[in-house]
C-alpha cells in the first residue's frame, strides 16, 4: 500500500506564481508574509506579528491618509506600482504638512501573478518607504482569481506628524497669493501611455514619482508662509487647480507661456491628442503662498532635484470665484476647466 | 525635434492681428470648417485678438458629431456581440446613441477598444484569428486614406475576421449645403486643411465661383488661423472670391494622389445623413462592392431604427453656423458635456462643448 503524506506538497513563496491559496489565511499565507513581505517590510510594527501595530507617537496634529493604485501597466519607465503606493500617500500626507511617520499596505493579487514580480513591487515600496523616512507597519494579502484582478492592486494608508502651526488648506489661500508649480508637468502620465500604446520617443520619458516630503519641509524650515499644497495626480494642474479655486471661493489666473513641460513630453502630448494641464503627475505639486514669499518659494524648491524646474505660474485673484483662468501663448484668454470624463484622443 | 512654437509665437500672432485690425472695414462672417480648428481658436482665446466686426461660427466638420445617432446604435449592438473586438478612436466612445454610448456598452461587458489607427485593429484581427475585430471608419478625407489601406491590406492577407462599419463623410458637398441654405450667412470659408492634405483643393474652384465665396486652406495652430482670417478678409474686402492656400507646408493644389488613389479602390460616393443636418447627397463614402464583405453592416446585421434628436437639441443650426452653441436654451443647462443632448456637447472637437468647456457664452 502506498504511503500517502498527510500534508500536500505544497508549492513555496518561492513557487512561480501566486495561488488562491496565499490569500487562503493558511500555510502558503504565512509563507507568504514570512519570506517575502516581513524580510522586505522589517520594521518594529510589524515584528510584534500582532492583528494591528502599535505605535509610539509625540503628541500634536495628525495627517492621516489612504489611496489605493490600480495603475496598468505595473511597471512602467521610472518606476513601478510600489513606488506609486507609497510615494502616493506619503505625498498626501506631505500637502498637509506633515511628515510621514507610517504606512500600512493592502494587497490584492490577481491568481497567476509571478511571485518575482511581487518581490520587485514590495522591494520598491521599501525603498520608497525609506527615502520618504517612514515604516510599513502592517498590512494584508488577499489574491482573487484568475481573470478578476488585473496583477496586482495595492492600498496604503499612511499616518503624518504635522510639523507646522500653519493651517495648509485651500479656505487659507488669500487674493494676491503666488501660484508655483514644483516642476515640469506630464511626465508620468505620458511615460505610462507610451507603455500602454507601445510608443517610442526619441527619449524614454520617465515617471516622475517621487516623494515631496523633504521639499515641503524645507519650505516650512524657512518659514514660508505656505497657504496651500496639493499634489497634481490623476486630472494634473488643471483640475487641482480648479479644486482649490472652487473650495477657496477665489480666481485662480495662470501663464501658459510659462508653465514648464519637458520638450519630449510635449511632443508626445501633440501626437497623442493630449493637454499636458491635465495628464497626471506623480511627483509634482502646487503651493500658493503669499506674493512675497514666491520667488524664496522657487528658489527653495529649486534646490531639490524632484523640484529643479519649479516656476511660478500665476497668481490668485479675488474674481471671478470659482475659476481657473488661462492666458495663451498667443495673448488670448480662457477658462481653463476641469475635465468631464477622461482626456480622449481626438479623431484628426 | 521640431515643435510648433513658431506658430504659437506671440508676437507674429500680434502681427496678423494689427492687419486684420488694419484691414477689417465691415462686418464679416467667417466659418471655420473643421472642429479641430475650432478647437485651436476657442483655446488659445483667439477671438481676443479680432475687431469686433469679425465674427467666427463654427462649421460641421467634427466627425463624432454628425455621424448619425442610429449608426451609433448600429456600433453598440455590433460591440455587444460576444465574437467581436469592437475598436475606434477614442472621440467616439462617448456618444450617446438613442439609449447608449460604446463607453456604457463597455461597462455591459462588450470588448471595446480605443486604437489611435485602423491598422491597429488590423493586427489585433491577425493576432486574434478567434475574434472578429470591427474598426469604427468614422472621419472626413483625412481619416479614410487609413481606412482604406486597412481594407485593402486585409483583402490582399486574405483576413476574415476583419470588418469596418462606415461613417465616412466629405467635405465639399456639406460647405454647398450649407452655401444653398436660405439662412446661410458665411462670408467666407477657412477649409480643414487636413482634409486638403489628402484632397488637394482643386474641388473647391467650382465651389468658391458658383456662390462667390473665399475659400482659404487653413491649418489648425493659432498663427495659421490669425493668417487664414487675415488672407479671407483680404478678399471680402477687396470684393475677391478665390481659394487661397494659407497651410502650404502641408497642402499641395492636387493633394496626396496615392491616397486619393487607395480611397478610390475601396471606397464609392454615396448619400450620407449628417446628425442633425439630415441627408446631404453625394456627401459620403461607402465601400465598394469587391470590399463589400468587409462591410461590418452586412457581416452583423442589425435592425437599426430610424431615430430622432431630442427635439430641444439644435446642434443641426450649430452645425451649419447659424446659431452659436450659447444661444441655445438647453446650453449649459439640460445639456452639458457630463450628460450631453447633442453630439457637439461630448467630441472635444463639437463646438458645443469647446464653448462649455472654455466658457466663451
Amino acid at each position: 500500500m502506498a504511503q500517502f503524506s498527510a500534508a500536500c506538497p505544497l508549492p513555496t513563496v518561492t513557487g512561480e506564481t501566486v495561488l488562491l491559496a496565499h490569500g487562503g489565511g493558511g500555510k502558503l499565507t504565512h509563507q507568504l508574509i514570512e519570506k517575502l513581505f516581513l524580510p522586505l517590510f522589517a520594521s518594529s510594527g510589524l515584528e510584534a506579528r500582532h492583528d494591528g501595530a502599535v505605535i509610539q507617537l509625540d503628541a500634536g496634529r495628525l495627517a492621516f491618509s489612504t489611496d489605493s493604485y490600480v495603475v496598468q501597466p505595473l511597471f512602467f519607465p521610472g518606476g513601478n506600482i510600489g513606488d506609486l503606493a507609497v510615494n502616493g500617500t506619503v505625498n498626501d500626507l506631505a500637502m498637509c504638512g506633515a511628515r510621514p511617520v507610517c504606512l500600512s499596505a493592502g494587497f490584492i493579487l490577481e491568481e497567476g501573478l509571478p511571485v518575482g514580480q511581487l518581490r520587485t513591487v514590495a522591494a520598491s515600496m521599501r525603498r520608497a518607504a525609506d527615502r520618504a523616512g517612514a515604516a510599513l507597519v502592517t498590512g494584508d494579502t488577499k489574491v482573487v482569481d484568475r481573470g478578476k484582478g488585473d496583477g496586482i492592486f495595492i492600498n496604503t494608508a499612511g499616518i503624518g506628524l504635522v510639523e507646522t502651526d500653519l493651517e495648509i488648506r485651500p479656505s487659507s489661500v488669500a487674493s494676491g497669493d503666488a501660484v508655483i508649480v514644483s516642476g515640469d508637468l506630464g511626465a508620468h502620465g505620458v511615460a505610462i501611455l507610451s507603455v500602454r500604446e507601445g510608443l517610442e520617443f526619441e527619449t524614454v520619458i520617465q515617471s516622475d514619482t517621487a516623494p515631496l516630503w523633504e521639499s515641503v519641509r524645507a519650505l516650512l524650515q524657512a518659514g514660508i508662509e505656505i497657504h496651500c499644497l496639493r499634489d497634481l495626480t490623476r486630472g494634473g494642474l488643471a483640475s487641482s487647480l480648479n479644486e482649490i479655486a472652487e473650495a477657496a471661493r477665489v480666481g485662480v489666473s495662470i501663464d501658459e507661456a510659462v508653465i514648464p513641460v519637458t520638450d519630449p513630453v510635449r511632443g508626445a502630448c501633440e501626437i497623442l491628442g493630449l493637454d499636458p494641464l491635465y495628464v497626471a503627475n506623480e511627483g509634482r505639486f502646487i503651493a500658493f503662498v503669499p506674493d512675497r514669499d514666491g520667488d524664496r518659494t522657487v528658489e527653495l524648491l529649486r534646490g531639490f532635484p524632484v523640484c529643479s524646474s519649479a516656476t511660478r505660474i500665476g497668481r490668485v485673484e479675488q474674481a471671478p470665484a470659482g475659476l481657473v483662468m488661462l492666458r495663451s501663448r498667443i495673448g488670448g484668454h480662457r477658462v481653463l476647466d476641469m475635465l468631464s470624463g477622461e482626456q480622449l484622443p481626438r479623431i484628426c | 525635434m521640431k515643435f510648433l512654437d513658431e506658430y504659437r509665437n506671440k508676437e507674429l500672432a500680434l502681427l496678423l492681428s494689427q492687419s486684420i485690425h488694419r484691414r477689417t472695414h465691415h462686418p464679416w462672417k467667417l466659418m471655420e470648417v473643421c472642429g479641430g480648428q475650432t478647437h485651436t481658436i476657442v483655446k488659445s482665446g483667439l477671438e481676443d485678438l479680432l475687431p469686433p466686426d469679425i465674427s467666427l461660427v463654427h462649421g460641421p466638420g467634427c466627425p463624432v458629431c454628425v455621424t448619425p445617432l442610429e449608426l451609433i446604435d448600429q456600433a453598440v449592438a455590433i460591440a455587444l456581440r460576444p465574437e467581436t473586438v469592437f475598436c475606434s478612436f477614442g472621440d467616439m466612445l462617448r456618444v450617446p446613441g438613442s439609449s447608449q454610448s460604446l463607453f456604457d456598452a463597455k461597462a455591459r461587458g462588450a470588448d471595446v477598444r480605443i486604437v489611435y489607427s485602423p491598422l491597429d485593429a488590423l493586427r489585433l484581427a491577425r493576432l486574434s484569428p478567434s475574434r472578429q475585430v470591427v474598426f469604427f471608419a468614422v472621419g472626413f478625407e483625412t481619416t479614410a486614406p487609413a481606412n482604406a489601406m486597412a481594407v485593402w491590406q486585409a483583402e490582399r492577407e486574405g483576413i476574415g475576421n476583419f470588418s469596418i462599419l462606415v461613417a465616412h463623410v466629405l467635405v465639399p458637398p456639406a460647405m454647398e449645403a450649407i452655401l444653398s441654405s436660405e439662412h446661410c450667412q458665411v462670408n467666407a470659408f477657412l477649409a480643414a486643411g487636413h482634409v486638403c492634405t489628402v484632397m488637394g483643393y482643386e474641388e473647391y474652384l467650382p465651389l468658391s465661383r458658383r456662390w462667390h465665396v473665399p475659400i482659404v486652406v487653413t491649418g489648425f495652430e493659432p498663427l495659421d488661423l490669425l493668417e487664414g482670417i487675415d488672407m479671407a478678409i483680404a478678399q471680402l474686402e477687396g470684393s475677391r472670391a478665390e481659394v487661397e492656400n494659407q497651410y502650404s507646408r502641408a497642402v499641395r493644389r492636387e493633394g496626396n494622389r496615392p491616397a486619393q488613389q487607395r480611397v478610390a479602390e475601396v471606397f464609392e460616393v454615396a448619400h450620407r445623413k449628417w446628425r442633425g443636418i439630415g441627408e446631404i447627397p453625394s456627401s459620403g463614402l461607402r465601400l465598394r462592392e469587391r470590399y463589400g464583405h468587409f462591410d461590418a453592416t452586412t457581416r452583423f446585421p442589425t435592425s437599426a431604427t430610424p431615430v430622432n434628436e431630442p427635439a430641444e437639441c439644435i446642434s443641426g443650426l450649430v452645425l451649419q453656423g447659424i446659431r452659436k452653441p450659447h444661444e441655445c436654451l438647453s446650453f449649459g443647462t439640460r445639456c452639458t458635456p457630463e450628460s450631453p443632448l447633442g453630439a457637439p456637447m461630448v467630441s472635444s472637437e463639437g463646438a458645443c462643448a469647446a464653448y462649455y468647456l472654455y466658457r466663451k457664452a
